[in-house]
């Protein structure tokens, strides 16, 4: 089987991807979907607030889905659903399975990746207790409710306050379940702020910060969990611990993108985003082979998965007809960040301007963004507030970056008044 | 009619299992009893998973004895049943003078154990084999009959075809009285029936001594002692390519670090005295107890690519070595307690012992005209690409992968629903097929399992379990009618 572009992954940024890479003019494209529909995990996302930066207007995660998949159907795309990719190879082969085609070898001049993240489990984090039934990371709790209609839990700690906790403490109690407080480990939350406040707020969820689950409790099912302060090196405070009888712990804590596919391919990793180090154009260190979503980087936002990855397909069939090698300068992460991506910047691929997103490592107030280049400063920008639950872009304007070879810096500088 | 056994077994983890799969070879009406659901559910399925080499036990102990014929039993089992098992070799490590004088030790009770092939490494003999060790190692014993295997697979197997050669299995099924009768023993089951044989076999792991009490006066007891560990990554799996034990001490033979069968990273166990027999809880202060002492094997453990903590109780008798015997005073009922570490390695070797004595208290032994082995695990993973097509073609449920960490398809999913002995929940299918034992955890796969579960069976999905009995995973909604 060959194809110009295979695209891996069928959620939001696979969509996005393909649907891009066929507009620029790619004519063989092939999404590869592990899931027996599109869509991704939107499917399971039924409340609003999807769509408003892309669309303007406010969506479900269906609905928002569903407007990628009617452009997909009015372009030639071909879709494989239930098609699990199990290799990548160097050479740009893919080996995939699935009930129809059985075991396929496919050779591709470009791929995308595109197979989003999975959620930090009790074990990552180590939570000690017992093993009961009852503990969920968030997401599979949200399949269970939206997807299924099995109620998990009628009486609820979430543990970690992002937005998918944030989310189904909201979803849990509108299912008649009480949810009895929300845990986060850091003194502030990492979820969006306006679901802090019309997830837990509205609902009268307490919100613990600086609190974490010390033990699990229950031999069948979870019967209790205890729930202590932390201090300023996150470890549990002696005396402080509180009980909470609960038959379900929802965990929230993190998201991880699955990288193992293209960890096997040799592919460069970026350990601070756990996802593949990529060039402005969303191209990975292997030459053809792009990334995009939450496969590179975790976001908050779809419309910003669907930007980033709406770059990638386009660059992809960009690809398939010029080479974009050429020399890069990379991104270091100065004072006060987390990450950027992209890492790497082509300066002679970038047209009028490029997108660097990134995060804060803890919350800001007033202060300014500086990128510098040796000593000097390219640009600075002024922000009201940062924080690392919220991920931040800037525009690179290609007039400010002309010229520039080695290094560039972003930090942030605190202004005090 | 009342069936009366010739030889009832209680307790199916892997000393039950051994002893019940020798048996089914022979003429004889034979049953397991267990307390929990499915087979493997105590300590069978939480320990190291070593087969140890035979240099720890003393000289002439049973357990030097069974530890170094079941280490090579262990290895024909699990050739012969598809276990996953691994001869990889193991290593103790020293880092100062009298950890040197330990390691001279093992290896001179190991030569009088009749371990084969033991040699002690120099330091950098070590770290050429193992370089990621901590440099400061002097010395080490490589043992290469050491291995690892996959304990609660070896386990099902061989309850698996003991049941496929008619053995009956009782599951959730505690005992609560034995009483001697004539020509045997009556044994009463919590849920009130009453099985009778005319020979019985304890082995009842953690609860050994009660199952002796409910029959004899007690003369030992089971304190259980709690072992915790990680489990880690894949991308962890690669850092020893062996069992690395440090020296052993009082408490045991310490904290290990080892590949595991499935080519994740094990690091543990710690030691807890005096727990409950149902305390599998782990702490916070034990797992960091842990990580510091691993330090001493490897300092390039990445703890945060943990995917697991367990904990699992080891049964001290207060012996020094196993309990095989007949109880005295009480003909025919034959005991296996205390079988702590090296017990998994030993239970091959302790339940051909065990035949032997029910065959002096004068159980005959008339083999089978045809012992089947009918156990055929497809592993999708474990083929190459054209006996994947081939499969795929035979039945296109081997396509569909369910566990994407683990790469299980609902064929291996249903063949396990299928199998001799039906597994009851979740984690008995994650037992059977690895679905859900990978970094996830069963995040993304456990909705759709228990959805194959629920359809296979024929039941509703908020009755499918997790684990245990009661572990019920999904709640019906309150007061509202069913969707």
């Amino acid at each position: 089987m060959n194809y110009d572009i295979v695209v891996i992954g069928g959620g939001p940024a696979g969509l996005a991807a393909a649907v891009s890479a066929w507009d620029s003019g790619a004519r063989s494209v092939l999404i590869l979907e592990r899931d027996k529909e599109l869509g991704g995990i939107l499917n399971q996302c039924i409340h609003n607030g999807f769509g408003l930066h892309y669309f303007k207007e406010e969506l479900t995660g269906p609905e928002y889905a569903g407007r990628f998949i009617e452009l997909l159907q009015q372009t030639g795309v071909d879709v494989k659903l239930d098609t699990m990719v199990l290799h990548i190879t160097d050479k740009k082969e893919i080996h995939a399975v699935n009930t129809v085609d059985g075991y396929m070898i496919i050779h591709a001049k470009a791929i995308i990746l595109a197979m989003g993240c999975r959620e930090r489990t009790r074990g990552a984090i180590g939570i000690p207790g017992d093993r009961p039934a009852g503990i969920f990371t968030a997401g599979t709790a949200q399949r269970y409710v939206n997807m299924e209609g099995y109620l998990c839990g009628k009486r609820v700690v979430v543990l970690g306050s992002g937005d998918i906790g944030l989310i189904m403490a909201r979803r849990m109690t509108l299912e008649g379940a009480e949810v009895l407080a929300c845990v986060e480990l850091m003194p502030y939350s990492n979820g969006l702020n306006r679901n802090i406040v019309q997830c837990l707020n509205d609902y009268g969820i307490p919100l613990y910060l600086s609190h974490t689950i010390t033990k699990i409790e229950g031999k069948r099912r979870v019967e209790r969990v205890i729930v202590s302060k932390v201090d300023e090196n996150r470890r549990p405070i002696p005396g402080t611990e509180m009980e909470f009888n609960c038959d379900t712990v929802l965990l929230s804590v993190g998201l991880i993108p699955e990288n193992e596919l293209t960890r096997e391919a040799g592919i460069t990793i970026d350990p601070r985003t756990n996802g593949a180090v990529v060039f402005e154009n969303m191209e990975t260190s292997l030459s053809g082979v792009f990334a995009c979503g939450n496969v590179v980087h975790v976001h908050d936002l779809v419309d910003f998965v669907s930007a980033e990855s709406a770059k990638a397909g386009a660059s992809a069939a960009a690809y398939l007809s010029r080479n974009t090698d050429g020399p890069a300068v990379e991104v270091k992460n100065g004072n006060g960040i987390g990450y950027t991506v992209p890492q790497k910047l082509r300066l002679e691929n970038i047209e009028k301007f490029t997108e660097l997103y990134f995060r804060a490592r803890q919350v800001y107030g007033e202060s300014a963004l500086v990128l510098s280049c040796g000593g000097k400063e390219v640009l600075r920008l002024h922000r009201e507030r940062m924080a690392p639950g919220e991920m931040e872009k800037i525009i690179l304007p290609k007039a400010k970056l002309a010229g520039l070879t080695g290094e560039l810096t972003l930090s942030v500088e605190e202004e005090t008044l | 009619m009342q069936t009366i056994y010739d030889v009832l077994v209680i307790g199916a983890g892997i000393t039950g299992g051994c002893v019940l799969h020798e048996l089914s070879k022979y003429q004889l009406n034979i049953a397991v009893i267990d307390k929990e659901n499915d087979a493997a559910e105590g300590t069978t399925k939480a320990n190291s998973a070593i087969v140890h080499a035979g240099y720890d036990p003393l000289p002439g102990t049973k357990m030097a004895f069974h530890n170094v014929r079941g280490n090579r039993m262990v290895k024909e089992l699990c050739k012969h049943y598809q276990v996953h098992y691994s001869e990889c070799g193991s290593l103790v490590i020293a880092t100062d003078d009298d950890e040197i004088k330990t390691v001279q030790k093992l290896y001179e009770r190991g030569i009088q154990n009749r371990v084969p092939g033991l040699k002690i490494l120099t330091g950098a003999e070590t770290l050429e084999l193992e370089p990621n060790l901590n440099p400061n190692i002097r010395c080490s014993l490589f043992a290469p009959t050491g291995g690892i295997v996959n304990p609660w697979e070896l386990c099902i197997a061989l309850v698996e075809t003991a049941v496929e050669n008619g053995a009956d299995h009782y599951f959730s099924h505690e005992v609560t009285a034995i009483t001697p009768e004539e020509n045997g023993y009556a044994v009463t089951v919590k849920n009130g029936i009453v099985l009778h044989t005319k020979y019985l076999v304890n082995a009842a792991g953690i609860y050994a001594d009660r199952i002796h009490a409910m029959a004899a006066s007690a003369d030992f007891t089971i304190a259980p002692a709690k072992g915790e560990y990680y489990l880690l990554d894949k991308n962890q799996g690669g850092l020893v390519g062996r069992v690395i034990f440090q020296c052993p001490t009082k408490a045991g033979k310490g904290v290990l670090v080892s590949p595991t069968v499935h080519g994740n990273l094990i690091v543990g166990p710690d030691r807890t005295d005096s727990c409950g027999r149902e305390d599998l809880a782990t702490d916070g202060k034990n797992l960091e107890g842990i990580r510091k002492i691993s330090e001493k094997t490897c300092q390039k453990i990445d703890f945060r690519q943990s995917i697991r903590n367990f904990a699992g109780l080891r049964a001290i008798s207060g012996q020094e070595d196993f309990i095989i015997r007949e109880i005295p005073g009480l003909h025919g009922f034959i005991e296996l307690a205390g079988i702590q570490s090296p017990g998994l390695t030993s239970a091959p070797s302790i339940a051909l012992e065990a035949l032997e004595l029910l065959q002096k208290a004068g159980l005959g032994l008339i083999e089978k005209k045809e012992f089947k082995n009918t156990r055929k695990v497809v592993r999708m993973k474990e083929l190459t690409p054209d006996e994947q097509e081939q499969k795929i073609k035979e039945n296109p449920l081997y396509g569909r992968v369910i566990c994407r960490c683990e790469t299980i398809t609902e064929g291996e999913i249903v063949d396990a629903l299928k199998s001799p002995i039906i597994p009851p929940s979740i984690d008995a299918v994650k037992r059977r097929t690895n679905a859900g034992m990978g970094r996830c955890q069963g995040g993304f796969c456990s909705p759709r399992v228990l959805e194959i579960i629920a359809r296979e069976k024929g039941i509703d999905p908020s009755e499918v379990i997790q684990d245990k009995e009661d572990s019920r995973i999904l709640l019906p909604h309150g007061g509202e009618e069913s969707k």
